[in-house]
C-alpha cells in the first residue's frame, strides 16, 4: 500500500523533472540558436517590434560584410593557436605525466605539490606579468624583417597555454592506470626509456591524450583574456577578439556581430560534438585527486 | 641525496616507501630519466607560469606608470594605496557578491541536474550533458555578444517578450549585476554536471541497495549514502567555480565595462583597467597578488568546511 503510494508520487516527480529539464535545455540551446538565426536576419527583422523567431527573408548580407574584414585571417590565427597549443601540450604533458606517475625520483612529491598549487591560482592574474615578460623576449619578425618582441605574436598565446599544468596533472591520472609489472618486464627485456614510452606507455594512455587534445583545443579556442592581452594588431587577432572589436565599433549592427559569433562558435561546437566522449573523460579524470 | 630515504613517510595505496626495493644506482638512474621526461614540460611551466608569478610579486613593490618617470621601488606603497582606493573596494565587493551568489547556485543546481539525468538512458544523459555544456563550448565572447543583444533596450528579445518598453537591463545599477550573474551561471554549470554524473556513477551500489532493503526513502539514501561519497566532487566543484567566478572578466568587459557607476566592476576587470588604461603595472600586480591570496583563502576555507562536514 505504502509502496504504490510512493511510486505514484515518484512518477509525478519524474514528469516534473523532465518538464523542467526540457525547459532548461531550450534555455541553454537558445543563445546558440539566436546567434545562428540572427546572422541570417535583415536589419528590418532585427529591429522589428515583434520578435522574429526565424529569419523569414534569410540574407547573406551580414556574412558579406563580415568577410570584407580580415575574418578569415582571424579564424586562421585561432586555428593555428589552438592546434599548436594542442600538440605541444599533449607531447609535453604525456611525457611529464608518465614520469610523475610511474617513476620514483627525488623531488617528485615537491614537484607534484607545486603543480597542484599552481593550478589553484587564478590563471588570469599571471597574464598581466606575462605581458611584460613577452614584451622583453626578443623575436625576429619575418614580415617586417626586423627584431621585435614576442608580444603580439601567436607564440605569446601558445607558450603560456602549454605551460599551464592541468595537462600534466591529467596525464598523470591516466598514467597511474599502467600496470608497473609491464614496465618492469620491458626494462628486464632491455628496452630503453624512449622505446618503452613509445611502444608501451603511449598506446596505453592514448584515450587520455585524446581527452587532453580536445580539452586543450576547445579551451584555447575560447581563451579570450590571454588573447586580448597578447594580441594587439588586427592581423594577429583571433576570431574572439575580432567579434569583440566588431561589437565595440558597430554596437547596434547585431546582424554583423551574430555572423562573427557564428563563425567563431560553429566550428568549435561541431568539433565538440564529434569528440564529446573524450571531452567528458578529460573533465572527469582531471578531477580525481591524486 | 647520498642516502636513499628508505624510511620515507608511508605513502598512500599501501606503498611502504617511495623507493622500497630499489637500489641506490637505480634510484639515481630513475631520477635522471624522470627529469629528462619532465624537462620539456618544466621549461614551459617555469618559463610561463612560475616566472610571471615571480614578476607579479616583484612588480607589486614597484612604482610604474605613465605619470611616473621610470620605475622606482615603492615598498608597500601599492598595497597602502589599495586600502584607500574606493574603486578597488567597490570592485572587491561586486566580485564577492558574484562569488557568493554564483558558487552555491552553480553547485546546487548542477548537483540537481546531475542527479536528475544520471538514472536516465545513456543517450538522454549524454544529450543533456551536451546541452548544458553548450554555452561553455560556444565561447565566452559569442555567448556574451548574443546576450548583449537579448538585453538591448531597443532591439533586444527580452523587452519584446516581456513588453517592458525600452528598459535598459545592462545600463541600470540594480539589474546589471544580476544579468551578469545569470550569464556567468549558464557558462559555469556544464563542467560540474559532467563531474556529478561521473561521481554518482561511482557511488557504491551495494550500500544503496542495502539501505533500500532497510526501507530508507530516496531522500535518506541521498543524504546518508550518496552525499558523503560525492563530497570530494562537491569540494572540487566549489573550488573551481570559486576560482572561475573570482576571475569574472570577459562578461564585464563586453557587457558593461564595469558600469554603470562601477556597479559591475570586478577585481579582475579593475586590474585590467589599471594595467591597460593607465599602464600602472605595479599597482595592477599588487591587486593581482591580493586576488590570488583571497582565492587561496576561500579554497582553504572550503577544504576546512568540507572536512568538518564529513566528520
Amino acid at each position: 500500500m505504502d509502496h504504490t503510494l510512493s511510486s505514484g508520487r515518484s512518477t509525478g516527480y519524474k514528469v516534473f523533472v523532465i518538464v523542467i529539464l526540457v525547459l532548461l535545455a531550450i534555455f541553454f540551446i537558445f543563445p546558440l540558436y539566436w546567434i545562428i538565426t540572427g546572422s541570417f536576419k535583415t536589419a528590418a527583422d532585427i529591429n522589428a517590434q515583434v520578435p522574429q523567431w526565424f529569419p523569414l527573408e534569410p540574407t547573406l548580407d551580414n556574412y558579406t560584410r563580415l568577410f570584407a574584414r580580415p575574418a578569415v585571417r582571424w579564424l586562421l590565427n585561432t586555428v593555428v593557436i589552438a592546434v599548436a597549443a594542442m600538440f605541444l601540450t599533449c607531447l609535453t604533458a604525456s611525457l611529464a605525466g608518465y614520469a610523475l606517475a610511474k617513476k620514483r625520483f627525488y623531488g617528485r612529491k615537491l614537484l607534484f605539490t607545486l603543480l597542484v598549487c599552481a593550478m589553484a591560482l587564478p590563471k588570469q592574474v599571471i597574464v598581466i606579468p606575462l605581458l611584460q615578460e613577452m614584451s622583453n623576449i626578443p623575436f625576429y619578425d619575418f614580415n617586417y624583417g626586423e627584431w621585435a618582441t614576442m608580444h603580439d605574436t601567436l607564440l605569446a598565446v601558445i607558450l603560456p597555454t602549454v605551460g599551464w599544468p592541468f595537462g600534466v596533472f591529467l596525464m598523470k591520472q591516466f598514467s597511474e592506470t599502467i600496470p608497473t609489472e609491464i614496465l618492469e618486464a620491458a626494462r628486464v627485456d632491455g628496452a630503453g626509456e624512449i622505446r618503452t614510452f613509445a611502444t608501451i606507455v603511449f598506446p596505453m594512455i592514448k584515450p587520455g591524450v585524446g581527452a587532453l587534445a580536445i580539452f586543450t583545443f576547445v579551451n584555447t579556442w575560447n581563451d579570450y583574456f590571454l588573447q586580448l592581452i597578447m594580441l594587439t594588431s588586427e592581423e594577429s587577432w583571433t576570431i574572439s577578439l575580432g567579434i569583440a572589436r566588431l561589437q565595440g565599433e558597430m554596437a547596434s549592427d547585431f546582424g554583423l556581430i551574430m555572423a562573427g559569433a557564428s563563425l567563431a562558435a560553429i566550428p568549435i561546437v561541431a568539433i565538440f560534438l564529434l569528440f564529446q566522449k573524450y571531452f567528458t573523460q578529460g573533465i572527469t579524470m582531471g578531477a580525481v585527486k591524486g | 641525496m647520498a642516502q636513499a630515504p628508505a624510511a620515507a613517510k608511508p605513502a598512500k595505496k599501501g606503498r611502504r616507501s617511495e623507493f622500497s626495493g630499489m637500489s641506490r644506482a637505480l634510484v639515481r638512474r630513475e631520477t635522471i630519466s624522470a627529469y629528462l621526461f619532465l624537462l620539456p614540460s618544466l621549461i614551459f611551466f617555469v618559463g610561463f607560469v612560475l616566472v610571471p608569478m615571480g614578476i607579479c610579486v616583484v612588480y607589486s613593490f614597484l612604482d610604474m606608470g605613465i605619470n611616473t618617470s621610470g620605475t622606482t621601488f615603492a615598498g608597500f606603497q601599492n598595497y597602502i594605496e589599495m586600502a584607500g582606493d574606493k574603486v578597488f573596494w567597490q570592485s572587491l565587493r561586486n566580485t564577492v557578491v558574484i562569488v557568493v551568489v554564483a558558487v552555491p547556485a552553480v553547485t546546487a543546481f548542477s548537483l540537481w541536474v546531475g542527479s536528475a539525468i544520471y538514472p536516465m538512458h545513456a543517450a538522454w544523459r549524454s544529450f543533456f550533458r551536451c546541452v548544458f555544456y553548450l554555452p561553455v563550448v560556444t565561447g565566452t565572447v559569442a555567448v556574451t555578444v548574443v546576450w548583449k543583444w537579448i538585453f538591448n533596450p531597443f532591439t533586444g528579445l527580452l523587452n519584446k517578450i516581456l513588453h517592458t518598453g525600452t528598459l535598459d537591463w545592462l545600463g541600470n545599477e540594480k539589474t546589471a549585476i544580476w544579468c551578469i550573474i545569470l550569464i556567468l551561471f549558464t557558462t559555469s554549470i556544464g563542467q560540474p554536471i559532467v563531474l556529478y554524473v561521473a561521481a554518482l556513477g561511482n557511488v557504491d551500489k551495494s550500500l544503496i541497495e542495502a539501505a533500500q532493503v532497510d526501507g530508507a526513502t530516496k531522500l535518506q539514501v541521498f543524504w546518508k549514502i550518496k552525499w558523503p561519497q560525492i563530497m570530494p566532487t562537491t569540494l572540487y566543484v566549489l573550488v573551481i567555480t570559486t576560482i572561475n567566478s573570482f576571475q569574472c572578466f570577459a562578461l564585464i568587459q563586453l557587457l558593461t565595462s564595469g558600469g554603470p557607476n562601477g556597479s559591475t566592476s570586478t577585481l579582475m576587470y579593475y586590474i585590467f583597467d589599471v594595467a591597460y588604461k593607465y599602464q600602472r603595472f605595479g599597482y595592477a600586480n599588487a591587486m593581482g597578488v591580493i586576488l590570488a591570496l583571497i582565492i587561496a583563502a576561500f579554497s582553504a576555507l572550503q577544504f576546512k568546511a568540507a572536512k568538518t562536514g564529513n566528520e
